[in-house]
């Protein structure tokens, strides 16, 4: 029987030396039922040509390295088999809505500083030294927050989201979601102090709910429901100054 | 040429190094600290972490009994000055961890929950479901965003250590997405730069697991130690070496072969599936060489069966798994047993390092996985690492911090000649190099097939002298490499290069440390010396850089202080 191949298309641009990304084609050995788009990257990488660049590390679905648009869709391609695909060829392009540096590989800077202006981190009003023990927090309270810590900076949701794409001040999904994830923290103090980041004009007020956000995201992370409870918790804000929990 | 100083250089931005770097604002706010990595910080290998962190939290544990626990398990290669300091720190860091957002898991009284783990006598792993490397990395790393004296470097490829008057003074990093050479300089240098599991073929390790801190302290005249020790863990999924957990046998999972027979009871009788990492991979591995695994179509393997748990518990304490098995096999774990077998996971070996993290030379130190500080010795127990990042990261960058602010400026004369004379060499060797008809991808597969064969699970002489002579010819072939990539943005082909430059090094010093080690002892099981021999090996092997082709290996003394060796049966 022949060896069954598969056509990987990919998107190459050196800004060098091009003027624009143009794709480029290889036809690659689909030798194994469990191959992914990553593998198949790595194989062009590795045996066709090297001079191929995109991000990797982990290749399981956690280190967040590997998101490309597979076919048009925001993808992690270390879980996006190539099974799935063939006998269609399949059209590997950087992430939408980011400025590409390299072949399959985007500028997220933006995004690192979008992180960074939320206030990743926990904020108390009071210390609470390191003698005095741990916070005690129930799985109740865990479950508060869960879900939107389990972020792993993708870029997906970026991708993905129409507000972005066309302005790119908003802060967008992921970025939102962290935001969240320590205002629903029962050991935060810091919901004051995140608000004018996350309420000004080219905050959430910009999404329009599409949802997009949350379908792509690989790890069942709900953007979408932070940025609507964002909005919400926002006008209580403003409504019932003392109302909130931090006080 | 462009350049940055700073007082104190972390090299590796995973849980070790943005420990460190906080730890030096801790210590002295007024100094500037450097983080150079060559991925951005979120990506480094500690997400792939899962099971949990160990420390003495609960009244019924004992520091003794954790020290006793990991010094046992290291086959009592592990000083015990340095396991004892750990013990002790190890709560502090956990706590700190919980203050900084970590999302611990937690009992119904609201305080950290532990989970038993191989080799520990009592259930001392803190854990934040089955993602706890990855809940503490980015915990670590949002936190660390708030402090104005931490400077990024982020993707940022540190090609050699800087070295002025025997004292390290700084890298020199290539910025890749400019392509731009840099002289990052420091009065201290700490590595933090994670393990070398891609220099096997099946290992847990992510891409980026290259041994590149090794090999710049080993080229500087820093020795590696313990190089021989490789972790291998019992349950890797085939194919991918994905990590499943050993938390899945913590919670009460089973280990069976092709016969459905708890095969363990033959290995580690009183510990089962809590057995340590490096017993319970040989056993796997003879089970397989008596005929008792599954076939697959990629090779053998065991089943992990953890459907008596039931859902409830699957999905609280293990959901990673159920969504690993679910994405990368078609399983689904609560119905359907996992497929393993022994995988690479873990070195214990590396940079030369005292209990403060301090390496013999002035100004470096070393952290994490690509230090040897003396903790694991030859087998470390599961979730002893993530809690030693945290608390030999903080010792590190306490220490640089003494050291930087009492250190003389970097002078900029000698720096500016050494960056140049680096630039040139890469330029010859890689991006300029004209000609060549090796190719990378083939010569790195080569050497994880010859790491596969010749350093697993069970050594013997000949494999080992089979492996160094393979290794040699690969090292004379990397000489003859092409490289098709001559752009200077984000040229990850050089990269490739240069890290392949690095594993092939590092492999040298774990094969020649192998093979002088007639003995077995931990992860190092030799069939032809079948035997652990305190009265001749119960000693730290430290290989060093030489002219000849195979490194210079001395030896030196482990610290016993209470814990005399004795038989290793569990």
């Amino acid at each position: 029987m022949a060896e069954k191949r598969i056509t990987i298309r990919a998107t190459r641009f050196d800004p060098e030396k091009d003027k624009a990304p143009r794709l480029q084609s290889y036809d690659i050995p689909f030798s194994d039922e469990s191959m992914v788009v990553l593998d198949a990257l790595n194989h062009i990488k590795a045996h066709v040509d090297g001079s191929l660049s995109y991000r990797w590390s982990c290749r399981m679905g956690i280190c967040g390295s590997c998101g490309m648009m597979v076919n048009g869709v925001p993808k992690l391609t270390c879980n996006a088999f190539l099974r799935d695909y063939w006998p269609r060829s399949i059209t590997v392009e950087p992430l939408n809505n980011f400025p590409i540096v390299r072949d399959l590989v985007i500028d997220m800077e933006d995004f690192m500083h979008k992180l960074k202006s939320v206030k990743p981190w926990i904020i108390r009003k009071q210390d609470h030294p390191l003698g005095a023990g741990e916070h005690r927090q129930t799985m109740d309270q865990i479950d508060e927050f869960r879900q939107f810590s389990e972020c792993i900076n993708c870029m997906l949701c970026y991708a993905a989201c129409p507000v972005y794409g066309l302005n790119n001040e908003f802060l967008g999904p992921a970025a939102t979601a962290l935001a969240r994830r320590y205002n629903l923290d029962s050991r935060d103090q810091g919901f004051a102090e995140r608000l004018p980041v996350i309420a000004n004009s080219e905050g959430v007020w910009e999404c329009s709910f599409v949802g997009e956000c949350s379908v792509v995201c690989p790890k069942g992370v709900d953007p979408a429901k932070a940025i609507q409870q964002t909005k919400l918790d926002t006008t209580m804000r403003f409504v019932l100054p003392f109302g909130t929990r931090d006080e | 040429m462009d350049s940055e100083s700073y007082d104190v250089l972390v090299v590796g931005g995973g849980l070790a190094g943005i420990r460190a770097a906080i730890a030096v604002v801790d210590a002295n706010p007024r100094l500037r600290v450097g983080m150079v990595s060559k991925v951005y910080p979120m990506r480094s290998h500690t997400v792939s972490a899962e099971g949990g962190a160990a420390a003495v939290l609960r009244p019924e544990d004992s520091y003794e009994t954790h020290a006793f626990d990991t010094i046992k398990g290291s086959d009592y290669l592990a000083d015990q000055d340095v396991v004892e300091a750990f013990v002790r720190e190890a709560p502090i860091e956990i706590i700190q961890m919980e203050h900084w957002g970590c999302p611990w898991s937690r009992d119904p009284d609201g305080k950290i929950s532990v989970r038993p783990f191989g080799g520990m006598t009592t259930w001392r792993t803190c854990f934040a479901a089955d993602k706890s490397g990855f809940h503490m990395l980015h915990t670590v790393f949002q936190t660390s965003l708030q402090f104005k004296q931490i400077h990024r470097h982020d993707e940022a490829f540190a090609t050699k250590l800087l070295i002025e008057d025997s004292r390290c003074v700084g890298v020199v990093a290539i910025d890749m997405r400019s392509g731009r050479f840099e002289a990052i300089t420091a009065k201290a240098v700490i590595l933090a730069t994670g393990g070398l599991g891609r220099v096997y073929a099946f290992t847990t390790n992510g891409n980026i697991c290259t041994g590149d801190g090794m090999a710049l302290a080993y080229r500087a005249g820093v020795g590696l130690k313990d190089m021989e020790m490789v972790q291998f863990h019992p349950t890797g999924l085939p194919f991918t070496g994905i990590l499943i957990t050993e938390a899945v046998r913590g919670e009460g999972g089973y280990l069976l072969n092709k016969d459905g027979e708890r095969f363990l009871k033959r290995y580690v009788p009183n510990k089962m599936e809590l057995g340590p990492r490096d017993i319970i991979s040989r056993a796997m591995t003879t089970e397989f060489e008596e005929g008792r695994g599954f076939e697959g179509p990629h090779g053998k393997y065991m089943h992990l069966d953890v459907r008596h748990l039931g859902e409830e518990v699957i999905d609280r304490k293990l959901p990673f798994m159920r969504e690993l098995g679910r994405e990368f096999v078609g399983i689904d774990i609560v119905k359907d047993p996992i497929p393993v077998r022994p995988v690479q996971h873990y070195m214990m070996g590396g940079v030369d390092a005292d209990i403060s993290g301090a390496t013999p030379m002035l100004g470096l130190y070393a952290a994490g996985e690509c230090s040897n500080v003396g903790l694991n010795g030859g087998n470390r127990l599961g979730s002893n690492s993530l809690s030693e990042c945290l608390v030999f990261g903080a010792a590190a960058g306490r220490a640089a911090a003494e050291h930087a602010s009492a250190a003389k400026a970097v002078g900029a004369n000698p720096i500016e000649a050494l960056l140049a004379d680096e630039t040139r060499r890469i330029e010859a060797s890689y991006l300029d190099k004209k000609g060549g008809e090796e190719r990378i991808g083939t010569i790195r597969e080569e050497l994880q097939h010859d790491m596969d064969a010749g350093a697993g699970v069970f050594r013997t002489k000949e494999g080992l002298e089979k492996l160094t002579r393979q290794l040699g010819s690969l090292r004379d072939r990397f000489d003859k490499i092409k490289v098709e990539d001559s752009s200077r943005t984000f040229n990850t082909e050089l990269t490739a290069a240069l890290e392949l430059d690095f594993m092939i090094e590092v492999s040298d010093t774990i094969a020649h440390s192998a093979l002088a080690r007639e003995e077995s002892r931990g992860a190092h099981s030799r069939r032809d010396f079948p035997e652990r021999d305190d009265a001749k090996w119960l000693k730290h092997t430290i290989a060093f850089r030489a002219d000849s082709a195979a490194p210079r290996l001395e030896y030196r003394d482990v610290n016993i202080t209470n814990f005399k060796p004795q038989a290793r049966t569990y």
